[in-house]
Parts: structure tokens; C-alpha cells; sequence
């Protein structure tokens, strides 16, 4: 047993794993998350990582990377730059390595840099040797070597495996350096490989062999510690964005008492939505892979039409093919709820990088005056209950709605509050069950607060009717082409969308000080990095609000007043200002971007920089 | 349930095809053949797309969708799988299915989704007045294509066959037990089933189908009948006989290789030969039921996957699913 080493107290780390697509850096990083929620930190995570899925090995585009902060207080982002980044090849070095700041802790795995793999990365001499590491903290460990040495004599493990398991190798190290126990890994890993026994027997000794190696060598002389945050009290799990907005889903279908079906098509980055659900099937849950983007929107609006909760999921280059069944299901006034998770644009773009490029495409993107409201979640967790408010209004107004995620909400994580279900909304409705209008059954006769129309389910007898894409007579929903029929048609549909503003809550302003002229207007999910930044406005002593939207159509009728009572707003945006064009053009407040399209969230750093610039 | 008729199908809005349309015919067959089918009116859904035919769920008082161009089938996939309970029937056309909506039509026929697909095939694009489709022959000429048409035609029973539908058949607008026969068979196959009508466009196409429409003596139409021998004519003297390579040739009805039709072999070969059998090439067309096999359905799937889910774990729990994984608690 070795002599115990000094423990130093931190009070929050940021620490990346970077490695070849094949080396495993998602599933590291994701156990660090693991059992580092198990400890009670808080935590906020981004995997980073390329379309391709085995790029060339050793190469830049094939380098993938899974960030993780944690700390003693609650966190909002996955935070700007790494303190510590563990780099498993040339290639991930030099792709992450102008991210941590010089001082920063820096460990790689020094059997990757040989000469066939420098090249490959562009190094003309070894980084490891040359000097140009000076600045860092760096720790040269032969992460590969070790491992092999460690697994010799594990019977029916080839030397490729053994090689494979230097990632577990790297997470024993840092559970070690960071005070993580790895009990939990082990179980993990004993579950995942429970059919190759002696593949999980290799993974955890490489797992116990990299923590022995921290408590052993000399070349790290402390460990860390960061001690639980004193979150609110309550049972956790830590949680993505495309699971919350899954088990969001099944929630509501469990709340509208509506059996949930999905009509999909894989599609980076909502597949895992749809492979999510399909583990539901005991929840009733339907899900079918489409043949493509346009028979999966369809699919659901036709189970809608049934008596389901119709939902569709995607992203951009998805969501455009479902444009006209999205109409048609405006046309026919049916639920139908349209999931886009957000990647960079244009066409294909970037799969994997997070933009809030499609805002403007959502509420535009369709032929003809055909409003859909849309609902935005500001964090991963946020997911489950902005999918629960999707279906809510879809199900109450009769209407598909959007739910806007991102790719840098549906990968990242952090810890989940886990709800009551006693404190989850009552979303249930109502189905026609017979005529509404003498002896007769209107399809399009009105609710006269929300405007939404009566849903008769086939099967019910009495009520057979028909509806279609045809622009339908006010009340009988018969084909009309009735000129003021139409304009009327019209303005109810935007009325009834635009009514919804009576049933969300008010726009809520963060402003501590309560002496702000600034305020940032921020939707979807860039909440994090936008609070992170008014914190550091406010720790240096400027005074800054923050408002966050989570509808985006209709906005909250306070929303205009809001906007007024200050001399500035910002808006910062991962696009190239859509929701300022619309607040220009709504309430004639002259809002100022702040914009960044990088395939990355914002920096909470560059945003309080926007910020002070107002101030 | 009281005894439907015919009368208790039909709608209040006025049916606005073209005088001479062959959709009336069909329309007048469907809404009297629906009474016999012992379905609830109620559990009776059509939608359809875009196009003339597109019009006809307006027409049918059960419940309808008249959706968007090409999509019905997935529509009615969606809700199909939803309600096992309901019969869902599609109303396309040639531009309708094989064209825009093309993708959506294959993939319900090999998923073998349980909905009725009846694609009212005139060779030609009416609602847009006039442009070729894609089963009109190589060089029409039509608006579109003034100097003939350059693609090569569809033959939709031969794409069904292909797609591996379980059920195939023909019928044609004018002959109205013929059709009803086809479509009694249809509604009784559980599964995906894919009917072509002949229908006459007198508009655009008009006679595109009179060999076949007009020829009340038979001259022209071969019947298919599960079990017998494929003969045909006024007299029933001419037969079809599968050559040594599985195509199909006309022979003598005496002749000792006359064909004996079988809807129901495992191999679709037999129902492909016989889709290929057309007017041009072998002087007759084929009508009736070419392919009827059982196959599983992808609704009942479904269900079942469903309720394996649950017997085996229970249903769903929602508070136990939502702590899930790896849970901590903070006191």
C-alpha cells in the first residue's frame, strides 16, 4: 500500500478526455460523469465529437472529446476551456491543446506519439520533447505500455484488446487523481462485456491498474478533492437532453392517458431519441423507422388522426422534408408534436456541432399563413418538461407544436431533480363522442376560449367525417374556396395560436441587483452559458437581467414590457440573430446580437464581454 | 347493427368529377359493396392524396383524410398500427402513388401494414390537366411532352409484385362485379393489398382502357381464378401456358400445358409472369386476383412486441422509470 498523498481542495474542475474516435473517449468520459454524480457534484458535460464514425486513426477530424465540469456548487455549463486535458494522440493534442489555458494540467499518452502518428497530426518534432509544452503541467505517461504490462496473463485477450482498454486504464487514473471511486465502473463494465467475461475481467484491470498507477508513481504528488454541492435536496440522476425529452414524452403520454407513437428516421443528432423509445415498448409506446423523414411525419399525424400522441423526430435537414406534413396537420387541426434537434446548418452542415440555426425556419418555413407554436428546453434535464409543454398545448389547442432542442442540449448532461409523478401536469383530454350541433357532428365547430376543434376518433359512430388539406368551411369543415371563409380560416388559426399566450406563464426576469439597464434575452440552450455569464458580470460588479425564453410562438404576453423597461438588450445566439430579427420586428426594441456560429455553445466568458460592452 | 345500404355511404357534398369519369363507377361500386363487408361504418377509414381520385373520401360517409401528394400510405400506416380495429383503405392514382409518393407505396407493401391500396390507374395526370404519368407509354404526347414522352413506363402490378405485397389485383372501372370481387378479396386479406383500376380519364386519356372497358364479350379481359385453368374469349378458346423460361405465351384452351392459376404460391414468380401479360404483347389482359398469400403484418407485430413487453416486465411505471439508472440522493 503506497503512503497516502497530500489532498488538495478544489472547488470545481473542468476536465477533457480527447482521444481517437476508436480509443473510447465517450464511454470514459461518460463513467467519469458517472461516478462522479455518484459523489454528489454537480456537474454539466459536452461530447464533442466527429460525424464520421472511424475516421482514418491518428488523424484531426477523427479526434473526439468528452468535457466535464464539476464542482462543489451548482454549475451551468460544461465550462470554457479545460483545466485538465487528457490527450490519448498527437492528433488530440494538437486539436485541443490551444483550449487549455497555460498552466493547466496536461497528461497524454506517450506511446501514441511516435513518428507515424506525429506526422499524421502535423507535429515536425515530438511536443512531448521539443519544448513547446513548457507552459503546461504536463504528465507523459505510457498509457498503452502499462495497460499490456497490466493484462498480461488474462487468458482469451488478444494484444489489439489488451491495446484497448488503455482508455480504462486513463479513467482509473483520473478516478484516482480526483478521489472517484470506481466501484461503480466496475459493475458497469462487468455488465456491459457479461457476455465476454474476459473482456470485462481486462477492462477493469486496466481500470484498477491506472488508479494503482496514481497512488504509485511520483509523477503526480497530490490528489484533488472537491467536495458534494449543496444542491436541493431530492433524489438525482444524471441525465442527456435526448433522454429527458424520451422519458419527457412517455410522461405525457402516460399524463394525457394516450398511448405515445413515434414516427422517425435516423438522423444525427435525434436518433437516439427514437432508439430511446424503443425500449418502451411496455409503456404502450409505438415506434416506427420510417422509410424516410416525410412518411415518419406522416405516420404520426395518421396516428394522431387515430387517437395517439403523434410525435416526429429530427433534425434540420429532416424537419424540411416534414414541412408539408406539418402543414397538413395546421390544416387539419390535429396534435402532433415535431422534435428538431438542432445541428449546424446549412444542408447537411455539421451533424454532430449544436447551432440555433432553424428558429426562423420552424415558425416561417411553411407555405401559407400556418402558425405553430414553439417550445424551447434550456438544459439537458429541461428537456422532460419542455417535452411534457409540447404536448400539453399540441393535445389542448389541437395543433402540432415544436419542440426546439439542440445538439449540444440532447448530448450534454448534468444531474436530474427527479420529479414527483403526483407533481407532473394533468394534460388529458377529450374526445368528441357525439354530435355537437343538434343532431349533427361539426368537425370544425370551436371551443370558444381555446378555438380548438372537437377530435372524434374513427370508430366513434355517428361522428364519420372528413378533413383534408383543403380549405374548409368555419364549423362544417366541408371544402370551401369562399373568400371570406378563407380570411376567416385564417385569423382563426393565428388566433388560436396566438391565444396560447393566456395559458404559458409570464416572462421571469433574473435581475438580482433589480437596478439593471442590460438585459440579455436568451431561448433554448444557450440558458447555461448565458446565466454563467451574468454571474461573472455581477461578480466584477456590474449590475446585468436575464431573461430566458421557452416559448418562442406564441412569446409571453409580458413580453414587450419586458423588453421596454430596459436601455439595452442583448441578444446572444447560435445563429446569426433570428429571435433578434423577431423581437424587432414585434416589439420595435432595437436589440443588439451577440452571435456565434462555431458549432460550439457560447463561451459564458465571450458573452459577459458582449455584456460589459453594454454596461 | 341495422342493415346499411348503399345510400348510408354517400355524403352531402356534391361529387365533382368530370361527367364520364370512371371514379363515379367506382364510387357507385364501393359505396355498395361496403354494406356487405360487415364493417361498422364507424371503423371504416379512407385518405388518400392528392389528384383526381384523391376527391373520393369526400364522397364515402365513413371517416376520411384527403391528405397531401404521394403520403396516404404512410398516413395510413401510422394509423393502421395505432388501430388494429379500424379498415383503412388508401385512394391513390398513378401520379399519386408511383410517382411522388412512390417511396412511401413500396415500403407499405413490404412491411405488409394492414391497409387497402386501390390506385386508379388512366395513365395520365388529370388534375393538373394533362401531363403524362408514369405509367402512360413511351412517347405520349401530352402538354408536358409535346414530342412524345422519353421514360419508360411502370407497371404497377409487376413494382407491387416486386415489393413483396402479399396481395395483387386488377379490376376495371366499368365492370362492376368484377371489381366488387377483387375488392370483397382485398377487404378480406389481412395485410397490405394493392388493387389497380383501369380508370377511364375521358378528358385527358380518354379510351386509354377501351379494350378492356368496353368488352362486355370478353374478348380481351382474362380472368384469374384461383384454382383454374387460365382460359379466356367469347367461346373461352384461348389459354396461357408458362414457356420453359416462366414467361408467359397464349395457347390453345385444349392445349395440354394450360395454365392453372395459383394466387397463393410461395414464390412470386407465377403473379409476376402474369403481370406481364398485357394487351400489346399477348392480345389480352389479365383481371382478377393474381397474388394472395399470407404473410405476418406488421400491425400485429407490433401488438405483439407490445404485449411481450409487458408481460415480461409489467406495464410501464412511471415514477420507476424516471429513477431509472444510477440514482444519488441529496438529504
Amino acid at each position: 500500500m503506497a503512503k497516502a498523498k497530500p489532498v488538495e481542495q478544489l472547488s470545481q474542475v473542468i476536465v477533457r478526455f480527447a482521444g481517437d474516435s476508436g480509443d473510447g473517449m465517450q464511454l470514459t468520459g461518460a463513467q467519469f460523469t458517472s461516478e462522479t454524480a455518484l459523489l454528489g457534484n454537480d456537474i454539466s458535460t459536452f461530447p464533442d465529437f466527429p460525424a464520421e464514425i472511424r475516421a482514418p486513426a491518428g488523424s484531426l477530424p477523427g479526434v473526439s472529446g468528452f468535457q466535464v465540469h464539476f464542482a462543489d456548487f451548482d454549475i451551468l455549463t460544461p465550462g470554457d476551456a479545460p483545466n485538465v486535458l487528457v490527450a490519448m494522440n498527437p492528433a488530440a493534442l494538437k486539436t485541443n491543446i490551444k483550449d487549455l489555458p497555460h498552466g493547466g494540467t496536461l497528461i497524454v499518452n506517450s506511446d501514441a506519439f511516435n513518428e507515424r502518428n506525429l506526422q499524421k497530426a502535423g507535429y515536425a518534432t515530438s511536443p512531448l520533447e521539443d519544448g513547446s509544452l513548457d507552459e503546461y503541467q504536463l504528465h507523459s505517461v505510457p498509457l498503452t505500455t502499462l495497460t499490456i504490462g497490466a493484462l498480461k496473463g488474462i487468458e482469451g485477450v488478444t494484444p489489439r484488446e489488451a491495446e484497448r482498454s488503455k482508455n480504462m486504464f486513463a479513467l482509473g487514473l483520473m478516478s484516482w487523481l480526483y478521489g472517484r471511486t470506481i466501484d461503480a465502473t466496475v459493475a458497469f463494465l462487468e455488465d456491459k462485456f457479461a457476455k465476454r467475461p474476459e473482456i470485462a475481467a481486462a477492462n477493469v484491470k486496466a481500470l484498477q491498474a491506472g488508479y494503482a498507477f496514481g497512488e504509485t508513481t511520483e509523477t503526480f504528488a497530490v490528489t484533488y478533492e472537491v467536495k458534494p454541492a449543496k444542491l436541493q435536496p431530492g433524489t438525482y440522476r444524471n441525465i442527456t437532453g435526448n433522454q429527458a425529452l424520451s422519458l419527457g414524452l412517455v410522461a405525457a403520454s402516460r399524463l394525457s392517458q394516450l398511448p405515445l407513437f413515434l414516427g422517425a428516421y435516423p438522423i444525427t443528432p435525434a436518433s437516439a431519441i427514437l432508439e430511446e423509445l424503443a425500449g418502451y415498448k411496455h409503456f404502450g409506446v409505438r415506434t416506427f423507422q420510417a422509410e424516410d423523414e416525410i412518411a415518419a411525419a406522416g405516420a404520426a399525424v395518421g396516428a394522431a388522426f387515430g387517437g395517439s400522441l403523434g410525435v416526429t423526430t429530427s433534425a434540420g435537414p429532416g424537419i424540411v422534408l416534414k414541412a408539408e406534413t406539418i402543414g397538413l396537420a395546421i390544416m387539419l387541426e390535429l396534435p402532433l408534436v415535431i422534435c428538431d434537434i438542432q445541428r449546424a446548418g446549412p444542408s447537411t452542415g455539421m451533424p454532430t456541432k449544436p447551432e440555433q440555426g432553424d428558429l426562423l425556419m420552424v415558425l416561417f418555413g411553411r407555405n401559407g399563413e400556418s402558425p405553430v407554436p414553439v417550445v424551447a428546453p434550456r438544459s439537458p434535464s429541461d428537456c422532460f418538461d419542455a417535452a411534457i409543454e409540447a404536448c400539453r398545448i399540441a393535445l389542448k389547442y389541437r395543433t402540432p407544436v415544436y419542440l426546439l432542442s439542440d445538439a449540444y442540449l440532447a448530448n450534454g448532461s448534468e444531474p436530474w431533480l427527479l420529479p414527483g409523478v403526483e407533481t407532473l401536469p394533468d394534460i388529458s383530454t377529450t374526445f368528441a363522442t357525439e354530435p355537437n350541433d343538434g343532431d349533427e357532428f361539426l368537425p370544425y365547430l370551436r371551443d370558444d376560449v381555446t378555438l380548438a376543434r372537437p377530435w372524434a376518433l374513427p370508430g366513434t359512430p355517428g361522428l364519420e367525417h372528413r378533413i383534408g388539406g383543403l380549405e374548409k368551411a368555419d364549423r362544417t369543415g366541408s371544402i370551401s374556396y369562399d373568400p371570406d371563409n378563407h380570411d376567416l380560416m385564417t385569423l382563426l388559426r393565428a388566433q388560436k395560436v396566438a391565444g396560447i399566450a393566456n395559458d404559458i406563464p409570464e416572462l421571469e426576469v433574473d435581475d438580482p441587483d433589480g437596478d439593471a439597464r442590460v438585459l440579455v434575452l436568451g431561448w433554448g440552450g444557450t440558458y447555461g452559458p448565458i446565466a454563467a455569464a451574468c454571474r461573472r458580470v455581477r461578480q466584477a460588479g456590474g449590475s446585468v437581467a436575464h431573461a430566458h425564453l421557452r416559448h418562442l410562438n406564441p412569446f409571453p404576453r409580458n413580453t414587450g414590457d419586458v423588453l421596454r423597461a430596459y436601455e439595452r438588450v442583448l441578444v446572444p445566439e447560435m445563429n446569426l440573430g433570428q429571435l433578434s430579427k423577431l423581437v424587432r420586428a414585434e416589439f420595435l426594441v432595437d436589440a443588439v446580437g451577440y452571435n456565434r456560429v462555431r458549432g460550439l455553445p457560447l463561451r459564458a466568458a465571450e458573452v459577459a464581454d458582449a455584456i460589459e460592452a453594454l454596461l | 347493427m341495422s342493415e346499411l345500404t348503399a345510400k348510408d355511404y354517400r355524403t352531402d357534398q356534391e361529387v365533382r368529377w368530370c361527367p364520364g369519369c370512371g371514379d363515379y363507377a367506382i364510387l357507385a361500386a364501393m359505396q355498395s359493396f361496403m354494406p356487405e363487408l360487415g364493417i361498422e361504418r364507424e371503423r371504416s377509414v379512407f385518405i388518400s392524396g392528392i389528384g383526381c381520385a384523391a376527391r373520393f373520401p369526400y364522397y364515402m360517409n365513413t371517416y376520411g383524410m384527403h391528405s397531401i401528394h404521394g403520403r396516404a400510405p404512410a398516413i395510413a400506416t401510422g394509423l393502421a398500427t395505432s388501430r388494429p380495429d379500424l379498415s383503412v383503405w388508401v385512394v391513390t392514382g398513378d401520379g399519386d402513388a408511383l410517382s411522388i409518393g412512390g417511396n412511401h407505396l413500396i415500403h407499405a407493401l413490404r412491411r405488409n401494414v394492414n391497409v387497402k391500396i386501390l390506385l386508379f390507374n388512366n395513365k395520365i395526370y388529370g388534375l393538373t390537366k394533362g401531363q403524362y404519368s408514369p405509367t402512360s407509354e413511351l412517347g405520349k404526347v401530352t402538354k408536358s411532352t409535346p414530342m412524345g414522352s422519353l421514360d419508360w413506363p411502370f407497371n404497377p402490378l409487376s413494382l407491387a409484385i416486386g415489393a413483396e405485397a402479399t396481395f395483387v389485383g386488377r379490376a376495371i372501372d366499368t365492370d362492376k362485379a368484377g371489381m366488387t370481387a377483387v375488392l370483397r378479396a382485398a377487404a378480406a386479406h389481412r395485410g397490405s393489398a394493392f388493387v389497380e383500376i383501369f380508370q377511364n380519364c375521358p378528358i385527358f386519356n380518354d379510351d386509354a382502357w377501351a379494350f378492356v372497358r368496353d368488352d362486355k364479350e370478353g374478348v380481351n379481359r382474362i380472368p384469374l381464378r384461383h384454382g383454374e385453368p387460365i382460359t379466356w374469349g367469347p367461346d373461352r378458346s384461348k389459354a396461357l401456358r408458362q414457356r420453359a423460361d416462366g414467361s408467359i405465351e397464349v395457347c390453345d384452351a385444349d392445349d395440354q400445358n394450360v395454365l392453372v392459376h395459383d394466387a397463393e404460391h410461395e414464390t412470386p414468380s407465377l403473379a409476376f409472369a402474369l403481370s406481364r401479360v398485357t394487351q400489346q404483347r399477348n392480345g389480352g389482359t389479365p383481371v382478377g386476383v393474381f397474388r394472395s398469400i399470407e404473410r405476418p403484418v406488421y400491425d400485429d407485430l407490433m401488438a405483439e412486441q407490445l404485449a411481450t413487453a409487458t408481460a415480461k416486465r409489467g406495464e410501464g411505471d412511471l415514477a420507476a422509470l424516471l429513477h431509472s439508472g444510477e440514482t444519488w440522493t441529496i438529504s
